[in-house]
């Protein structure tokens, strides 16, 4: 499913045709390009976790939906400007990301419990977070219309069609990127970060303070997820307390097809996913998307069982 | 001579607990919405049994399980449908639905088995959504199915009878199976694969032995399921219905058959039981029911049963739980 | 120890639901009192059909005095969530625990249309205010006797549609997206598209896509491409909003026409403003049932009803005229009386039923205002 593999051009009797194929065919990958980004944020999140503590954090989707919300008190209700209430929400999602992490997961972790108790329990908060959140006094179970803080005016540049909302979701994704990257290259923490998810007990042995930085990994992970859910909203202006349950699937994918653990890997697979997601809705139909997702998702396990990007642990006997 | 006078109190139980439930509903003691209830918790033990031996006993992940569960629905489904509703063709489209079932999980299982645990999980859970959405298309190339809209008029041919035996049979045919040489090998598989592949198992024949048949016992359970109700519906074979048999296996105990079976129509009924609370707390049900999950895990990690049995056969020191020694990988 | 309390609350919670069980199967119908369902989407995707439902129901009962054929009628709510198998569930519990007579209800043919498989094999009455689908009435094996509808069905919205397209909006070419699981927007699709092309149009585009889907932007592009002078949306007004929006975005500035579904106060006035949808009834037309039901329900719900408020207190007026006629609360009978029904005065216009359960009625065309208010434009009789 790679982008230029969308089919033959038509007659060449009819070389606008041709050129204007192109155009259609760059235009879906604008598409697939901010469906992606947004798949990769929330990736990041599921890639890190995994990374340092290898679970599989079912309630990361919630915290996505969850940002989502905030964003539309924020800016809706309460009347925030929009560049304050993003900011604000992915604040918010961090300490509940957190919270999550020191209620739920910990205690599990200091019991020594098997990784599957975690996934169950992990799965039970994410129930939890959609059904609590779905009562009439909190969310309530309705869809919700998010308007947008700007006009989304669409630009035509030869031939090609761009609309002011995408340019602002990749330009806000590209940017959240680069700090990510800053944070865990150039920083301490990061260093600690990789440091854990290479190896705990070493790290421990070294110094570093292994639930400090668990903890801020899950509220990096969830800060990310709730820009995603503000860029979501933005973009596709409906929102629900269920509505974090396919895109977190789909990132979660994302992130094992690139290599669950491997941060440009999450991104790439994000990538990868969104454009096979478009590209087949925009080719063949739109029901197909998800089997082809996934049949993607399968046949690269099935070459590189660690992911694009994943490291092929060795066993030691 | 003990086995034998054992298995004669069982076998005895066991149709005596039959003969009670059945005059309960033949007398209408318990209505018909509860009947419908039990014979789904039923359905869901032989489906949760299922899983048990693929994830609890063999340690092979999947998340992909209500796949199977609908492959077998729809499959027997269509042919009752399409040929008649007598007992016949019930059972013709019974073991249509399990073969479909075992056949597809034989396929998807030679090239994804040799995955390692949490990939074989996304690798199953790919393939769930890839049925799914085939199951969403049908009413392109059979139009009966219903595709996404859903399937009507399925003949309502299951009946307590029918779902008590089979399970029945069910839990006889794990229980025998786990006790065999080809039950010992999968539990060794899943304790280290490594080294029972050293001690000259053939673990690819042991996990896919557990996959197959695993997948057959959900196949069967959805050929059940959709003679229960008057309606399928593609949803009701996703992701989140896979979620839910996983939880069951993991709340009753990893490697423990009773606790799958007692979990298993415990939750059924816990959550239909919830659906009578008044109206004003109706909507607390999901709330009550996460909330609870997330408390017993973080109690009691191990499960209800903890990797025991209860039996009126108790093998000497075998435990099936999953060792916690050196080797975390095994668990999950 | 743990595992002994552990086991006998299991017990317990087991023994507890039989026992809930066993209480519900005493509760019959006490002599005088007919139990009536009503099964609507209080909650989900499209609540303000529910809502608008279930002020429709309770206006109608409350008129006729919560007594019909010399019985008491007590009515038992459920919210399906816009979900079939929900709304099935919930049927089921009716009929066998609460032992209800009708039921009225739902709103989206694709929750009403197996909940009347359900009903009808119970002989339970079912009636549907808004469900337009063909299927609602006809199973696969012929008519469902005791399945009945207040409104007109989708061949005829779907013509109403198609012709208001060519020959009003002079489109010869259209686009149609629908989601193709619910039945009810399949067949409105299917049936615009049959009618379009009769009438000499060309339909460029049938896209479906998935009831959760929320990202048409690959769609849309794919469409935008063919350059269609309209596009056809037979959704309901909370998908049909988000498409609108995001189709503005790959430069669709066309015409949109939609169906039934669109009848909402929750629509995107705004996005979709000077767009049309055929629907039931028209709130400023002056006939005298349609400015006495406007007044009555302004003054008990302080607002204007919408189509599925009139058509839901149509139904139930259906419902207890035919419980009326019967004077009994045997289905049968109740059955026969509906069927019987000719030039029954409701707001939505006048009800004789056909031998498919199908009332014989007109559709209006109705302009999405950015006011916040639906203009009427015409009304289109069969």
């Amino acid at each position: 499913m790679a982008p230029g593999q969308g089919g033959k051009p038509p007659a060449l009797a009819n070389p606008s045709l041709g050129g204007q194929f192109n155009v259609k065919l760059a235009e879906q990958l604008l598409n697939g390009l901010q469906l992606g980004f947004v798949y990769a944020l929330i990736a990041l999140g599921y890639t890190m976790v995994y990374g340092i503590i290898r679970l599989i954090n079912f309630a990361h989707g919630d915290v996505f939906m969850i940002g989502a919300f905030l964003f539309f008190f924020g800016f809706n209700v309460w009347g925030l400007p929009w560049w304050l209430a993003l900011p604000l929400s992915m604040v918010l999602s961090a300490a509940i990301g957190m919270a999550i992490e020191r209620l739920a997961y910990r205690p599990l972790r200091e019991r020594g419990a098997p990784r599957i108790a975690a996934l169950i329990t992990a799965i039970g908060v994410s129930l939890f977070i959609e059904y609590f959140t779905s009562l009439k006094f909190v969310f309530s179970a309705n869809f919700r219309v998010v308007p947008r803080p700007f006009e989304d005016t669409r630009f035509v540049i030869g031939g090609l069609g761009i609309s002011t909302v995408q340019i602002f979701v990749i330009a806000t994704v590209l940017v959240l990127l680069a700090i990510l990257q800053f944070i865990v290259y150039r920083t301490k923490i990061g260093k600690a970060m990789r440091a854990v998810s290479v190896d705990q007990d070493a790290a421990r042995l070294m110094g570093v303070n292994v639930d400090q930085v668990i903890s801020f990994t899950f509220g990096l992970g969830s800060a990310l997820a709730a820009a995603a859910g503000c860029l979501f909203a933005l973009a596709y202006s409906q929102i629900s307390p269920f509505m974090g349950i396919m895109p977190g699937l789909k990132a979660f994918t994302a992130a094992v097809l690139g290599g669950i653990g491997s941060i440009p890997g999450a991104v790439l697979g994000a990538l990868i996913m969104g454009e096979a997601e478009v590209l087949t809705a925009g080719y063949l139909t739109s029901n197909y998307r998800d089997a082809i997702a996934m049949s993607l998702l399968i046949v690269v396990l099935l070459f590189r069982p660690a992911g694009l990007l994943g490291k092929a642990i060795r066993e030691k006997v | 001579m003990r086995p034998n006078r054992k298995t004669l109190i069982a076998a005895a139980a066991v149709l005596g607990l039959y003969v009670v439930i059945e005059l309960l509903r033949q007398t209408n003691v318990l209505d018909g919405y509860w009947q419908q209830v039990m014979d789904l918790s039923l359905i869901i033990t032989i489906s949760a049994l299922g899983l048990s031996l693929i994830y609890g006993f063999a340690g092979q992940f999947s998340l992909g399980h209500a796949a199977f569960y609908g492959i077998g629905a729809y499959t027997s489904g269509f042919i009752t449908k399409s040929y008649g509703d007598t007992p016949f063709w019930f059972i013709l489209a019974l073991i249509a639905g399990v073969t479909a079932a075992m056949v597809a999980a034989f396929l998807i299982g030679l090239p994804i088995l040799r995955l390692k645990s949490d990939y074989l999980g996304i690798a199953t859970l790919g393939f769930g959504i890839i049925v799914k959405v085939v199951l969403d298309n049908t009413d392109k190339w059979a139009p009966i199915m219903g595709g996404s809209r859903g399937m009507l008029g399925i003949p309502h041919l299951t009946t307590f009878a029918w779902v008590f035996w089979l399970t029945v049979a069910a839990v006889l045919l794990c229980r025998n199976l786990i006790l065999s040489s080809h039950g010992r090998a999968m539990i060794t598989v899943r304790e280290d694969e490594v080294a029972a592949d050293i001690m000259g198992i053939d673990t690819t024949q042991s996990k896919t032995l557990a996959f197959v048949v695993g997948c057959g016992l959900a196949g069967l359970a959805g050929g059940l399921y959709s003679h229960l109700y008057p309606f399928l519906h593609p949803t009701s074979f996703d992701f989140l219905k896979s979620l839910d048999v996983l939880l069951v296996v993991v709340l009753g105990g990893l490697g423990s058959l009773t606790g799958t079976v007692v979990t298993a129509v415990a939750w059924v009924f816990l959550l239909e039981g919830l659906r009578i609370l008044p109206e004003a707390f109706l909507e607390w049900r999901g709330v009550l029911y996460a909330l609870l999950l997330v408390v017993v895990m973080i109690t009691r990690p191990q499960g209800l049963m903890g990797g025991k049995e209860w039996s009126l056969y108790k093998s000497k020191g075998s435990s099936a739980a999953p060792g916690k020694g050196g080797n975390s990988r095994a668990s999950a | 120890m743990m595992k002994r309390i552990l086991a006998l609350t299991v017990a317990a919670m087991m023994v507890a639901g039989v026992v809930a069980g066993c209480g519900g199967a005493g509760s019959g119908s006490g002599g005088g009192t007919i139990k009536i369902g009503m099964i609507a989407p209080m909650t989900g995707d499209v609540k303000t059909f529910g809502e608008s439902t279930e002020q429709g129901v309770l206006l109608a009962l409350e008129q006729h005095k919560n007594k019909a054929g010399g019985y008491t009628i007590e009515l038992v709510k459920g919210d399906d969530r816009n979900d079939p198998t929900e709304g099935v569930n919930i049927a089921t519990k009716m009929i066998t625990q609460d032992k209800v007579k009708a039921i009225i209800g739902s709103v989206s043919s694709k929750v009403t249309i197996p909940i009347s498989e359900v009903a009808n094999a119970q002989k339970v009455i079912t009636i549907t205010g808004t469900s337009t689908n063909e299927k609602v009435t006809m199973g696969e094996k012929g008519r469902k006797p005791f399945v009945f509808r207040a409104c007109f069905i989708d061949p005829f919205q779907g013509l109403v549609g198609a012709k208001f397209a060519l020959n009003t909006l002079k489109a010869k070419t259209a686009a149609v997206m629908y989601d193709k699981g619910n039945d009810y927007t399949v067949g409105l699709a299917e049936q615009f598209k049959l009618n379009f092309e009769k009438g000499g149009g060309k339909v460029v585009a049938m896209e479906t896509y998935a009831q959760a889907d929320s990202d048409f932007n690959a769609i849309l592009t794919k469409i935008a491409g063919l350059k269609p002078e309209m596009l056809y949306l037979p959704d309901y007004y909370n998908k049909v909003s988000l498409i609108a929006k995001q189709a503005k975005s790959k430069g669709l500035n066309v015409p949109m026409v939609g169906g039934d579904g669109w009848d909402s106060t929750d629509i995107d006035y705004a996005t979709l403003d000077g767009q049309y949808f055929t629907n039931h009834y028209a709130a400023d037309d002056t006939r005298k049932e349609v400015q006495t039901f406007v007044k009555d329900y302004e003054a008990k719900y302080k607002k204007k009803p919408d189509a599925l408020a009139a058509l839901a207190y149509d139904a139930t007026l259906v419902l207890l005229e035919g419980i009326d006629n019967a004077k009994s609360d045997d289905t049968e009978k109740i059955r026969a009386a509906i069927q019987g029904l000719k030039n029954f005065s409701a707001v939505s216009g006048k009800i004789t039923y056909d031998e498919k359960g199908n009332p014989i009625k007109g559709a209006v065309i109705l302009q999405v205002k950015a006011a916040k208010s639906f203009k009427f434009v015409e009304t289109v009789n069969p």
